[in-house]
């Protein structure tokens, strides 16, 4: 066969990917593989070509191909039970999860399933959780057709152990309504107080007196509705002796309430209703604005989200899909290639290339032969295996750090925000400022006690300081995510502010997974020789062949004859009548040599030695210079699972004072940071894969850098994609920057509280000074915190 | 003086029918996904139960 250079490539008319055969047609349109060609049989059978008229290309790539009994395991009842969400004898309701779905194409061809299989009733997408929920007829279809039939399209459901444990959580609403009803309430008490503050009461006594009472009626739900959340956590605050800037509000929302029911019943004044609603609604809109959730992402997401929900298990010759967690040591399980091995076991058939690339950002699969012991999580390559189970899965060496008993109680909620602490203190000088208040008026004129004491707690409430803090919070986190840094919540911004210490982890965090470098250690290879092996290793896709292929710039037009891969250990084939080996030192010269730094690949021509190629995992170019800003503040570690064959390098990149540790374990890594917070340390950890896990727990920010944001990453306070890294510094200055803005639109509150006090302690504090200072203050407080974020994200262009 | 007094009926059963409105948007899961139902409604399709098929 002839390599055809044409002058534009052809692309495939379904996934868009570049064709390597123009062979692959069908109704005049090239595919790149078999998979491609058939969804768009399917998808033309049924008239569903829209598809392809939406978007252009909008195809997943099918080249490899599920196996046809994956979905066996949705037959099994317990499992069915378990993701089904409702289910009689006409229907059937169930969710999946399709990572697949990006454009408006994947939205038009999963809502008409129905026109694919006369069982599906219906079928509607939520974009944002990519997810489709389809309604089906289990008397014409089944759960394992559905999902087989998602498979066929091109969107492989992806059904992980996480869903045989938990129901999705459901979005928190109740907040959505209590800001609803304390707006619509806060609007119209707005709106019949405006007489009282125009001196309506002399004229009419009457209308005064239905205007009082229809604000009483508007600020009820106000109080036992929408300011629940405040009245929750100060409570909760004082169970556990802990004083929280909730207390106070909480405190001023009560006794303005009481004060004011007190005025209105006994027709002495118009009461602050107006002033407590207005601090309820901003106050409960700037956490729900604070609380903003990545709906797409999961910041939760423990080693059950990433295993599969189901294996099969070997029993008397018979081969039975079992779900993981009835699966007991003494259990044979067949792994097929492309599968997770899901329990730490014994490789007893089969020669298994395991890729830890989850586990250790290493994405050169390992080889292990049999009697070899394989540990859970990595994913199978090659060919089917047999392993013996030794261990339960939750008792498997990675998944045993999940858990570990010190993450059961999340170990994030022991810090506490300096607001807090700030409030405290605010809260110890209003009391003080009420006490002397009270004492002066019981020496002077007693009457006015009870009035200047509730008019001083009104006022000085901290709740433009809360206001502050959450729409600050906010703002910083909505400019993160624009710039794809994702934060779990508010906390974690001050985490990364306040860490003075940044540990990395090597492989995949450092180094990237995507690229490698390749050096070539050996006999100088003439051009003939350097195009024979770069047409040899192109044959080959395995990852190592891949980066020597690219090493010559050599275009490969020749003809490879009698190419043969072992798997696992290297490829060989006729090249110009010249034998090529390419392969590790076992396959190519008979003898186990002990590997240097990365992976070498040896080269043989017609059987004799030539040299070797190392590849190695390519520091990514942001490194240097990240190094340099982030060194400039803060400790650098460098945690690696390798050895120490790069010392001298990374030493060199990280500068002198780095600290560098190698063959660190799981276990390690968690135990060194642990060191590092004994020691007073605040730690960031910033790792990728399934053996950061127990690290980025235990440290007090932990970053997860990936790739692709839809791509698995471990439990974390923060996901970060990896082509932001060089951002980081940046991103760490605007959380450091957002301490500074809560802090100067706090003073800027207290000015406004200091000309409120000043009025509340003469006992003249009346409805419209507080009806004009509370909005006042709340208004160029968000104003003042929206401004100066904004402002600086585009000064250094976030 | 009355009038005023149905004039504010008026104005807050207006304001109680929004927030009405709002909450049974909100309960309707109107907010969860932003991007399908603009482009829902711009498919040109036959509808769901046609038994007109290919």
């Amino acid at each position: 066969m002839e390599a055809t250079i044409t002058e534009t490539p052809t692309v495939c008319y379904h996934c868009g990917e570049h064709c390597a055969s123009d062979k692959i047609v069908a109704d005049n349109k090239h595919f790149c593989c078999e998979g491609c060609r058939m969804v768009f049989r399917l998808l033309n059978q049924n008239g569903l070509c829209e598809y392809y008229d939406l978007n252009q290309s909008p195809g997943a790539n099918q080249r490899l191909q599920a196996r046809h009994d994956k979905f066996a395991f949705l037959e099994d009842a317990t499992i069915r039970q378990k993701l089904i969400s409702f289910e009689d004898d006409k229907q059937t309701h169930i969710t999946f999860y399709l990572p697949q779905i990006h454009c408006s194409s994947c939205l038009y061809l999963l809502e008409n399933l129905h026109k694919l299989d006369d069982g599906v009733i219906s079928s509607r997408v939520n974009f944002t959780r990519r997810e489709v929920s389809i309604v089906f007829d289990p008397r014409i279809t089944t759960l394992r057709q559905t999902a087989e039939l998602l498979n066929n399209i091109g969107y492989e459901p992806y059904i992980s152990l996480h869903d045989l444990q938990h129901q999705p959580p459901q979005i928190k609403k109740r907040m959505i309504y209590q800001l609803g009803v304390a707006g619509f309430s806060f609007a119209n008490i707005m709106l019949l107080s405006f007489p009282e503050y125009l001196g309506l009461e002399d004229a009419e006594k009457g209308l005064q007196q239905v205007f009082r009472t229809l604000n009483v009626i508007l600020a009820l739900p106000v109080f036992f509705f929408s300011a629940q959340p405040f009245f929750a956590a100060a409570w909760s605050g004082i169970k556990h002796r802990f004083l929280n800037i909730d207390a106070p509000i909480a405190l001023a929302v009560l006794v303005t309430f009481v004060r004011s029911m007190y005025e209105v019943i006994t027709g002495t004044g118009a009461g602050y209703f107006d002033s407590m609603s207005g601090i309820v609604f901003f106050m409960l809109l700037g956490r729900v604005l604070q609380d903003k959730t990545y709906q797409q992402l999961s910041f939760e997401r423990d080693y059950t989200s990433y295993f599969p929900i189901a294996i099969t298990v070997i029993k008397d010759g018979k081969q039975v899909p079992t779900s993981l967690p009835d699966i007991k040591p003494g259990d044979t399980l067949l792994i097929h290639s492309q599968e997770l091995i899901p329990a730490d076991g014994i490789l007893t058939k089969g020669k298994a290339a395991v890729d830890y690339s989850f586990v250790t950002g290493e994405s050169v699969p390992v080889q292990k032969e049999m009697g070899e012991l394989l540990y859970a999580g990595g994913k199978q390559t090659t060919e089917a295996i047999e392993i013996l189970v030794i261990k339960e899965v939750a008792q498997g060496y990675l998944t045993k750090l999940w858990l570990r008993d010190e993450f059961k109680s999340s170990p994030k909620d022991k810090t506490v925000s300096f607001v807090h602490l700030l409030s405290r203190w605010f809260t110890v000088i209003v009391f003080t400022i009420a006490g002397i208040a009270a004492l002066y008026w019981g020496f002077t004129d007693s009457s006015k006690v009870w009035n200047v004491v509730t008019a001083v707690l009104i006022v000085a409430c901290p709740c433009a300081l809360l206001l502050s803090n959450s729409f600050t919070n906010g703002n910083v986190l909505r400019i993160l995510g624009r710039n794809r840094f994702y934060l779990r919540g508010a906390q974690a911004i001050e985490d990364i502010a306040n860490a003075n210490s940044i540990v990395f982890d090597k492989t995949g965090t450092l180094t990237s997974t995507r690229e490698q470098d390749v050096v070539y250690e050996g006999r100088s290879l003439p051009l003939a020789l350097q195009q024979a092996v770069t047409a040899l290793a192109t044959q080959s896709n395995h990852p190592l062949s891949k980066a020597i292929a690219q090493y010559f710039n050599a275009t490969s037009s020749l003809r490879v004859e009698g190419f043969r891969e072992v798997a696992g250990r290297g490829v060989e084939g006729y090249v110009n009548a010249q034998m090529i080996t390419l392969g590790s030192s076992q396959h190519v010269i008979g003898i186990p040599v002990k590997a240097h730094a990365g992976s070498s690949v040896l080269l043989a021509v017609d059987g004799e030695f030539y040299g070797s190629f190392i590849v190695k995992n390519h520091y990514r170019n942001c490194v240097p210079q990240l190094i340099q800003e982030l060194g400039k503040h803060h400790r650098l570690s460098v945690l690696s699972g390798d050895n120490s064959a790069e010392r001298p390098y990374l030493q060199h990149l990280m500068g002198d004072e780095a600290l560098l540790l190698f063959r660190q374990q799981p276990e390690d890594k968690l135990n060194f940071i642990r060191q590092q917070q004994l020691k007073g340390q605040k730690v960031m950890m910033i790792g990728d894969g399934l053996n950061d896990a127990g690290a980025l727990r235990q440290a007090n920010v932990g970053i997860a850098i990936t790739e692709d944001t839809n791509n698995f990453t471990p439990a974390s306070d923060a996901i970060l994609e990896a082509a932001q890294l060089p951002r980081l510094p940046l991103f760490i200055r605007l959380c450091i920057a957002n301490k500074h803005i809560v802090l100067a639109s706090f003073v800027l509150s207290i000015l406004y509280n200091i000309i409120g006090i000043w009025f509340a302690v003469q006992g003249v504090l009346a409805p419209v000074i507080a009806a004009i200072l509370m909005p006042a203050s709340s208004l160029s407080i968000v104003l003042l915190t929206f401004g100066c974020t904004n402002l600086l994200a585009k000064r250094w262009k976030l | 003086m009355s009038v005023i007094i149905i004039l504010i009926i008026a104005s807050v059963s207006i304001a109680a029918f929004f927030l009405a409105a709002f909450c049974w948007s909100v309960k309707d899961k109107q907010y969860e996904d932003e991007f399908s139902p603009p482009l829902r409604m711009l498919f040109d399709d036959k509808p769901a139960n046609d038994p007109d098929k290919q």
